[in-house]
């Protein structure tokens, strides 16, 4: 198989699982609408004024990147695994193994896929915040962007593994629900880890979600990379794991 | 002949279970080849081995002269595969399922022709869901001619679909065999077999327990056939004793069956209604029941019921 034959086919394959994305109601709704809607709810509840809990910053500056975690769970957590599961069990990868492709390319337009429409609603998000409630972003705009496609990428491998060891599709979304709903409210993601009792403050330190939640935050306010060490490095550790684990545990049939 | 298809002594299991023992057997360029056989009894597993799928315990392929697991490249862009469970995504049209798939073979046929081919033009933009049994396995023949192959892998085509569906497929299998494919496909359907197939492999306990065209398969069976009818009495006293030499008479009510063979000069058919009209009996809706594939394949793998 030549290379521009795989190239040609990976588009093709891309451009599917986009269209097939956005006709799947629940995947667009979460990673698109939601988000949104949350934003204008936070916008509407909470107003312009700072809030202590946010150290003076108003709920809105944090909202962004907040939502943005909950759209790298959602999309990575659940879109992703269920697509993957529901792939195998219907034995849709196993019609590939049929043709000169490589079935690899499915799980590449899927990772491709499903980043750009996280990014998509990261951009929306963005958008919304700068038109209707005026939100200040401090950073950076590319280390914004590195920090999202970590976050993003370590939550994809997370999704691969599920969606390689769950035996059937029902066990997946199961799993994938039971796993995200607690990781959101757990994470810092809908509202201050502080205002928690302590002791489920020290569960939030085992939530994955936290450290794309404490990363993205930083980055949205200018903080340095230095700052953030500890959620690099356990993003990063995710992604490998993610990677290796996947490779050895992903089953076509 | 062209042998497409040489099989040696191949043998796969899975951990204690033996689904294919020992089979051998070939397969013509041009011809229809089928396998039946009692479900278990290996056709699966025979045919995902030749398509490359799965990798045999022992024995020799070659397929299309090339061995399916060292050179799967080169039969994936030359065969074209039906499963016998495979499904596209729910929300994926029919025509975007032709055109995705057509970009992984470097000489696709034309898709668009095939669409009209399979008569599923009026479904084009139906989405994979919407479509009927017969829809989705019209869908998968399409697929599977897209890299306009010369060996098409057909795995129980048509189970689950209503006669007329099923009439259908058998014709457009044809067609593929008259563009000079070769057909290899796997049934229980036993008239499917016998009405499509050249020659047909009868595979039980994973080994060919017969291989031959299916009129052979037939006639050396030698079972008897049936000439059935109706009357309004009695049959006389003397007519079973009258009956050609072995055969047998079984009345049920109005009905009347005589199972035996044909003589050699004459059939049984035309001996029974000799008999009925010289006797004077009046009979009603007479006709005779030739044995079938199916009675050669009950002789051959038995009648008790498999897991």
């Amino acid at each position: 198989m030549k290379s521009n034959n795989v190239i040609h086919s990976l588009s093709k394959m891309t451009w599917m699982e986009a269209k097939l994305f956005l006709r799947e109601p629940a995947s667009a709704f979460f990673t698109l609408v939601f988000p949104l809607i949350y934003l204008f709810m936070y916008g509407l509840i909470s107003g312009n004024e700072p809030t202590p809990m946010y150290g003076g910053q108003r709920t809105l500056d944090v909202a962004i990147p907040s939502l943005t975690a909950v759209i790298i769970a959602m999309a990575g957590l659940m879109s992703n695994t269920m697509t993957m599961a529901t792939y195998r069990e219907k034995g849709i990868l196993r019609r590939l193994q049929t043709t000169p492709v490589s079935p690899l390319i499915v799980l590449a337009a899927q990772v491709i896929v499903i980043f750009t429409m996280t990014g998509l609603g990261m951009l929306l998000l963005i958008v919304a915040g700068r038109l209707v409630f005026d939100v200040c972003f401090e950073g950076n705009a590319l280390s914004l962007l590195g920090g999202f496609v970590l976050s993003s990428l370590s939550f994809f491998g997370i999704g691969f593994i599920l969606a390689g060891i769950m035996p059937t599709v029902r066990t997946a979304w199961v799993v994938s629900m039971v796993l995200v709903y607690p990781m959101l409210f757990l994470s810092g993601a809908f509202f201050s880890v502080e205002v928690l009792p302590a002791a489920v403050q020290k569960v939030s330190e085992f939530i994955p979600l936290t450290y794309v939640v404490n990363l993205l935050r930083g980055l949205w306010y200018g903080e340095p990379w230095g700052q953030h060490l500890l959620d690099v490095g356990v993003l990063l550790g995710m992604l490998i794991l993610g990677v290796v684990v996947s490779a050895k545990t992903f089953r076509w049939e | 002949m062209n042998t497409v298809v040489h099989v040696e002594k191949l043998r796969k299991t899975y951990g204690e279970t033996v689904a294919v023992a020992d089979v051998s057997f070939e397969v013509y360029a041009g011809e229809i080849f089928g396998m039946v056989g009692p479900n278990g009894a290996g056709k699966t597993t025979t045919i995902e081995c030749l398509e490359g799928l799965r990798k045999p315990d022992q024995g020799t392929i070659r397929v299309l002269g090339v061995d399916p697991q060292r050179e799967s490249h080169i039969l994936r862009e030359r065969t074209g595969i039906q499963l016998q469970q495979s499904n596209l995504p729910d929300r994926m049209k029919v025509w975007e399922a032709l055109d995705l798939y057509a970009s992984f073979y470097p000489k696709a046929a034309d898709w668009k022709k095939l669409l009209a081919q399979l008569g599923l033009e009026e479904k084009r933009n139906a989405p994979f869901a919407k479509l009927s049994g017969g829809q989705k396995q019209r869908l998968f023949i399409a697929l599977a001619l897209l890299p306009d192959p010369q060996l098409v892998f057909l795995d129980e085509l048509t189970t689950g679909l209503d006669p007329q569906a099923r009439h259908a497929i058998w014709d457009l299998v044809r067609d593929v065999r008259a563009q000079g494919k070769t057909v290899f496909l796997t049934t229980h359907f036993m008239e499917e077999a016998e009405r499509l197939c050249g020659r047909v492999a009868v595979l039980d306990h994973g080994r060919i327990v017969a291989l031959d065209t299916p009129a052979a398969l037939i006639h050396n069976l030698d079972a008897e056939e049936r000439v059935i009818f109706n009357v309004d009495g009695a049959l006389p006293v003397g007519f079973e004793n009258a009956l050609p030499h072995a055969a047998r008479l079984e009345v049920q009510g109005k009905q009347v069956i005589v199972h035996g063979k044909n003589g050699r000069q004459v059939p049984l058919v035309s001996e029974v209604v000799s008999l009925l009209t010289s006797q004077g009996v009046a009979f009603r809706d007479l006709r005779t029941e030739q044995p079938n594939l199916e009675d050669v394949f009950l002789s051959l793998t038995g009648r008790e019921m498999r897991a």
